[in-house]
């Protein structure tokens, strides 16, 4: 499981980057939605790759190392959300940008005009 | 009166954001309430900030034990909860940002605040997020603050419109969310191998590390420090940041001003709490790094020919002497390094407000083709009403002060000093110090003398380069221009950059003290045992 894990996150980044480096706001939203993913991915396998275990539960006497971490779980969860949110601000920052400058290159013009 | 006291450190997070909510309930055109809340908050922010400023200090020994204030939210204690630390240097970075905030909320009253919707709440809001930075003790609230203050700063940079800061935006956008993305890799990197995420803890067990983790803790720092030079605009990272300074309203680069130092306190707060002996954050990058900014500020500062676009390569300068003095590695340069930001904040703060009152010297055809006359889309697109009726700046009714053009010329040559570092005021003291502790570093600790001649020779340079171009700018500003018109200039949007100017003045004046409070906040920042017993109660035991 880890071996898929780890090249899933490759993957995720390496084409993320990719299209980060591309001259098309599109592309590059999308790059960074990939990026985005990857990323939450990494900070879920920071609390170790277990399966079926539950996170805290309030019987003391269980052996933590049998647990699940429930704090990457949260970070994940936050990190989402104000992913989410940046994310949906960009697009509509683009899409303005789109409307005022006619063209959808990062620099608001075309390299050769 | 004590228990009250205790809730101190939250003031300056909970303020901002109960004001920006409540300024919400009011239509945009009801300025008053709106107003009244934003500078209400401000002003609390100001008066919290100041308390701290002396509750760190040995004025209270009583209060908070080594002048450290540790406030644990919700009663959570550390390492499980998030707390809130509020030392010297904390202290002293928030109390410039209320001086900074008050400055730019009382400024924007003249116009800014007008050619858009939303911009007090928004200003609140980035003040929270600046305010928060400075406090957390712990290293994902940081990343939440971090994302708190830059969604408001994208607003804020769109404030107004226009394709110019439509372009800006989009790159300084995509930019800090990559910044984002670096800086949660490296939080995780850094959770893996450490297993917490307070920063006094990671200091603590920095030093217990086993030897096969410390590459992933290393690596998770340097990847962390990415996103910080990013935000602190660190070459080859700060391409960004002069058009998008130049192209933000003038209010609003002051108050990013500001921002930029953000990630030169993350790194200082960094570096002083993961600096186990034999393995140092980076020191000789983070050096090579600030002699390449340096050199990029100034081929930058020659180049501009445009003055708001010279002050963002001032601040890209003194982000670049900020990070060299934190690369030499030596702690007696901390102290004159705090100086000269306090310092270079305020004085870059009031020359893109001067700036943006000098734009409105040019002649009228120009004044047309520049100025954000057209009506402000963002009235239409939250469906708030109608715009109010703006007059071109110079109509605007208000008290206008006498002998604008006197007052401007004043206070360019005042921010030029300072910016440029030259006597009498307080940059040249702060460059002073700098150049005297990097000699003294490399005389009596192991810093190579290489470092401290490179850091004097930079800082000479820097002077020099901004000299020359802010005398060329000068010239044609104030003495070649025939045709120009004098600006009308209210007291409201003049007030605040006096303030600041005189703040610096005040600084200088009061070098002495001032000095000592930032030596002892630089010994602090040296010495993190007490900010870790402080936060963690006693040092933990070595990890089962």
């Amino acid at each position: 499981m880890e071996l898929i894990v780890a090249l899933a996150i490759g993957v995720l980044t390496g084409s993320g980057v990719w299209l980060l480096l591309r001259p098309r706001t599109f592309q590059v939203i999308i790059g960074l939605a990939l990026l985005s993913y990857a990323v939450n991915l990494f900070i879920f396998s920071t609390g170790r790759l277990r399966v079926d275990q539950p996170p805290v539960v309030g019987d003391p006497v269980t052996d933590i190392s049998l647990l699940a971490d429930p704090v990457p779980q949260s970070l994940v969860l936050t990190a989402i959300v104000i992913g989410f949110a940046t994310t949906a601000l960009l697009l509509v920052v683009m899409i303005a940008a789109r409307g005022m400058t006619g063209t959808d290159h990062v620099d608001g013009q075309e390299r050769d005009s | 009166m004590n228990a009250w006291l205790e809730h101190l450190p939250s003031l300056p997070i909970i303020t901002p954001l109960l004001a920006s909510a409540l300024m919400l309930m009011f239509p945009e055109h009801r300025r008053v309430p709106r107003l009244t809340l934003a500078l209400v908050s401000t002003l609390i922010q100001l008066v919290a900030a100041v308390a701290m400023l002396v509750l760190t200090t040995d004025a209270a020994p009583g209060f908070w034990p080594e002048g450290i204030g540790v406030y644990a939210i919700g009663g959570w204690k550390a390492p499980f909860g998030i707390v809130l630390v509020a030392d010297r240097l904390s202290a002293l970075m928030l109390t410039l940002n209320a001086t900074i905030g008050l400055a730019v909320v009382v400024h924007s009253v003249a116009r800014w605040d007008r050619i858009g919707v939303h911009y007090h709440p928004l200003l609140q809001f980035l003040l929270m997020g600046l305010n928060g930075a400075f406090l957390t003790g712990d290293l994902f609230n940081l990343f939440v603050f971090f994302e708190i203050l830059l969604a408001a700063s994208y607003a804020l940079l769109l404030h107004g419109g226009g394709v110019q800061r439509m372009k800006m935006a989009l790159h300084f956008v995509i930019i800090n969310l990559v910044g984002a993305f670096a800086f949660l890799i490296g939080v995780a990197m850094l959770y893996s191998v450490l297993g917490t995420l307070n920063m006094a803890d990671i200091a603590a067990r920095w030093a217990m590390l086993p030897e096969v983790d410390r590459g992933i803790a290393g690596t998770g720092a340097a990847v962390l420090a990415i996103a910080f030079l990013i935000k602190a605009g660190s070459w080859p990272l700060n391409f960004w940041l002069p058009g998008t300074y130049s192209a933000a309203g003038p209010p609003v680069a002051a108050a990013f001003a500001i921002a930029t130092k953000v990630g030169i306190y993350a790194i200082l707060r960094l570096s002083s709490l993961v600096d186990a002996p034999g393995s140092s954050f980076g020191e000789g990058w983070l050096f090579a790094l600030a002699a390449a900014t340096m050199l990029f500020g100034i081929v930058g500062i020659l180049a501009a020919r445009q003055l708001s676009r010279l002050i963002a390569f001032t601040v890209v300068l003194s982000s670049g002497t900020l990070l060299a003095a934190a690369g030499m590695g030596s702690p007696v340069m901390t102290g004159p390094a705090l100086f000269y930001l306090v310092g270079s904040v305020m004085a870059s703060g009031a020359f893109f407000m001067l700036a943006g009152m000098t734009e409105r010297m040019r002649t009228a055809s120009i004044e047309a083709a520049e100025d954000p006359m057209v009506p402000p889309a963002s009235y239409n697109a939250f469906s708030v009403g109608e715009p109010p009726a703006l007059q071109p700046p110079d109509s605007e009714v208000g008290i206008a002060i006498p002998a604008a053009m006197a007052f401007l010329g004043l206070n360019f040559v005042c921010c030029a000093l300072l910016v440029t570092g030259l006597p009498p005021l307080s940059g040249f003291v702060a460059k002073v110090a700098l150049a005297a502790a990097a000699i003294e570093a490399s005389s009596a600790s192991g810093v190579s003398p290489w470092r401290a001649w490179t850091l004097v020779t930079a800082l000479l340079a820097g002077g020099f380069a901004g000299m020359i171009a802010l005398s060329r700018v000068g010239m044609r500003l104030f003495w070649s221009v025939t045709d120009r018109n004098t600006p009308r200039l209210r007291i409201v949007e003049a007030a605040p950059l006096a303030f600041l100017i005189l703040v610096c003045l005040a600084l200088t004046a009061g070098a002495g003290p001032a000095m000592r409070y930032f030596d002892d906040a630089a010994r602090d920042l040296n010495e993190p045992d007490a900010y870790i017993r402080a936060v963690l109660g006693a040092l933990p035991e070595a990890r089962p």
